[in-house]
């Protein structure tokens, strides 16, 4: 076997969930009538291998980020299990959470709501450091992460206020890489930026991937920006995965409904100046 | 003044200031009768400052220069209430967020109808009817049950449907939508474009189209104009801008678009991007905006800035891409 490809076929899964579903009670409509439930996330099973990098894409409210919350254990499911590294999450014990905890990190889409305004972006990039007890030299850490990111280091002394979009979504990644983490997701991560910036971010990803070996879990409404991403899509529609495949399948055959009206949506500029874009 | 209205709208040397910072540094552009105009360019870059320009609702504090000449007279020399009488009837906008331009407390249907009773004096029975007309038109079910809705009750893209209709329900001449699906689902997205593609060729409306997604313009516009840190870098037929970008910036946004070619789907493949941001209005750099981006600036694009060329497709830019791709050095 050769090095070339990232992670051996076989490998198993360093992130995974089984069977997952979740129910939410919803207002009650009326008096008297029983809350009217929803099934937000339907017997869902997905993994993620080391050195992977997998997408998950779905129309708004299909339930996206609702898994997203439990592949980062913030949420504990209803049903079914999470696993990091094969053992469950929630009922693994202590020594195994903190590592898990530590293992797996996020990034969100709008970095300015997510990194606190007051804080100089070096107190920041600590943050996560203090609140997982994480000991070594933190100010060798910093450096090293910014480099990863490709951001100077004047920029720790900064406020989220004086960076774009752009560059406030690499520092909310260099947080995330902060304690060293096996898996990162990142949820809708480039939606509210431009086109022209959007590239820096989905080549950083890329190459944090490739240079650090990490898994990456993509997710993202649109299945270009995944498709450029990643090498394994998950497609979801209304709590339930239907269709998972290589990107470029996904697109020459999609098979599900949801991938259709997915496929079906992505304008390109070809497509415009032929004059079919709209038919 | 003649009668005869030969453009749609008209602008010349538009400059959008507040005090000593401009956002919008002397524009010009013509969108003839039922003409679709493309305006593109990165946030922060004075497209809705544009926008609101020419509809008379900038913000406290600013104010216009230079002219705009639509339906006869210039819109920079009105009053607030000719503009006002004009808004919904000769001009029209749909904003990038229906919920901010809609009045939360009132119903859709009365809030669409209103418009048309005060542009056309139509009594409430007649305008009450067109505008369930107008609702069947945009795609949308159950006209008769969803005029009576408020809008939080409706989804983001049934509300931008209403928006449309309310934009178009008086036959304007010129229609402005700034981002009008940036908010929406992707696949909500076609669907909303694609009825306003077909209501605004149907009503031989023109149409102005604001946005920083290129494949919309490409769908939708026959002109281009390229916008950066104020002022138009590129403009001219979409087909000729897009197949032969002449400006570095133009060039830089296509080549940002991703494609679903091999080649970009392979791993070790990385997408190009324009390095850099929007310079903040309180320093723009001198010479070409775009210099401290460019891969191809030299000392002349730092000292001078370029201005755009009289030909139908101009870029200001000094050393502009020729068609075989190959930069002048001039
Ligand atoms: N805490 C909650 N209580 C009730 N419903 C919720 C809650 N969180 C999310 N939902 C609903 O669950 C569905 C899935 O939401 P979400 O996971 O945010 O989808 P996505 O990220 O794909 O847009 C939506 O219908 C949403 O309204
Ligand atoms: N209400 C406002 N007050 C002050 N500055 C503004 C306001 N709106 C926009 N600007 C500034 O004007 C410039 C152009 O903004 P805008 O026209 O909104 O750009 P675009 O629509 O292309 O994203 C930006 O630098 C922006 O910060
Ligand atoms: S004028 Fe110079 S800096 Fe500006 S786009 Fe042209 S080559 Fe680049
Ligand atoms: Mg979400
Ligand atoms: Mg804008």
């Amino acid at each position: 076997m050769s090095a070339v490809t990232p992670f051996p076929a076989d490998a198993r899964p360093l992130l995974e969930v089984r069977q997952l579903s979740q129910v939410y009670n919803l207002n009650r409509q009326k008096l008297f009538v029983p809350r009217p439930k929803l099934k937000v996330l339907d017997s869902i099973d997905f993994s993620v291998r080391p050195g992977e990098a997998v997408g998950l894409v779905g129309e708004s409210g299909s339930g996206k980020t609702t898994l997203t919350r439990m592949l980062t254990g913030v949420e504990r499911p209803g049903e079914g299990q999470v696993l990091y590294d094969g053992v469950d999450v929630w009922t693994g014990g202590e020594a195994h959470r903190k590592l898990f905890r530590r293992s797996v990190q996020v990034v969100l889409q709008n970095p300015r709501s997510s990194l606190d305004p007051r804080m100089r972006v070096g107190t920041s990039l600590l943050e996560p450091l203090r609140s997982l007890r994480i000991e070594g030299d933190h100010a060798a850490r910093v450096l090293e992460v910014l480099d990863q990111v490709g951001l100077d280091k004047n920029a720790l002394e900064r406020f989220p206020h004086e960076f774009s979009g752009g560059q406030l979504q690499r520092i909310a990644i260099a947080r995330a890489l902060m304690p060293g983490p096996k898996v990162l997701i990142a949820d809708e991560p480039v939606s509210a930026l431009d086109v022209s910036i959007q590239a820096q971010v989905l080549n950083l990803l890329k190459d944090l991937v490739r240079d650090l070996g990490l898994s990456l879990v993509f997710i993202a409404h649109d299945l270009s920006v995944v498709a450029y991403t990643t090498s394994k899509v998950y497609v979801m529609s209304s709590g339930k995965i239907v269709e998972v495949g290589k990107p470029l399948d996904l697109f020459r055959t999609p098979q599900a409904e949801a991938t259709q009206a997915l496929v079906g949506a992505v304008l390109s500029v070809e497509a415009g100046l032929a004059g079919n874009a709209l038919a | 003044m003649t009668s005869a209205k030969p453009h749609a709208i008209e602008v010349k040397n538009l400059e959008v200031t507040n005090g000593d910072v401009t956002a919008v540094r002397g524009v010009s552009f013509t969108i003839p009768q039922g003409g679709r105009m493309g305006l593109v360019g990165e946030s922060g870059s004075g497209k809705s400052m544009t926008a609101l320009a020419l509809m008379g609702l900038l913000p406290m504090g600013w104010s216009t220069h230079g002219s705009i000449l639509h339906d006869g007279v210039d819109l920079v020399t009105q009053s607030d209430k000719a503009l006002s009488s004009r808004r919904g009837r000769t001009l029209s906008m749909v904003f990038q967020d229906p919920l901010s331009s809609l009045n939360p407390v009132r119903r859709v249907g009365d809030q669409i109808s209103s418009v048309i009773r005060r542009h056309t004096g139509a009594d409430r029975k007649v305008a009450e009817a067109q505008t369930i007309e107008l609702i069947k038109q945009m795609n949308l079910p159950r006209p008769e049950q969803l005029v009576r809705a408020y809008p939080h009750e409706i989804s983001g893209g049934q509300r931008q449907r209403i928006m449309i209709a309310m934009a178009l329900a008086c036959y304007p001449q010129l229609i402005i939508a700034d981002e009008p699906t940036t908010a929406l689902d992707v696949t909500v997205q076609k669907q909303v474009l694609r009825l306003l593609n077909g209501a605004v060729r149907d009503r031989g409306s023109a149409l102005l189209m604001i946005t920083h997604d290129l494949p919309i313009i490409a769908a939708m516009c026959d002109t281009v104009a390229v916008m950066y840190a104020g002022r138009i870098v590129e403009i001219g037929p979409v087909q000729e801008v897009f197949r032969n970008p002449r400006h570095h910036y133009t060039r830089g946004l296509l080549d940002s678009q991703p494609t679903m070619d091999n080649i970009a789907l392979d791993g070790s493949s990385r997408l190009v991007s324009i390095p850099g941001m929007v310079p903040p209005l309180h320093s723009l750099p001198t010479g070409c905006a775009f210099n401290p981006r460019c891969p191809a600036a030299t000392d002349k694009c730092r000292e001078t800035m370029p201005e755009l060329g009289s030909d139908g497709i101009s870029a200001a830019c000094w050393h502009p891409i020729n068609v075989a791709g190959e930069v002048a050095a001039q």
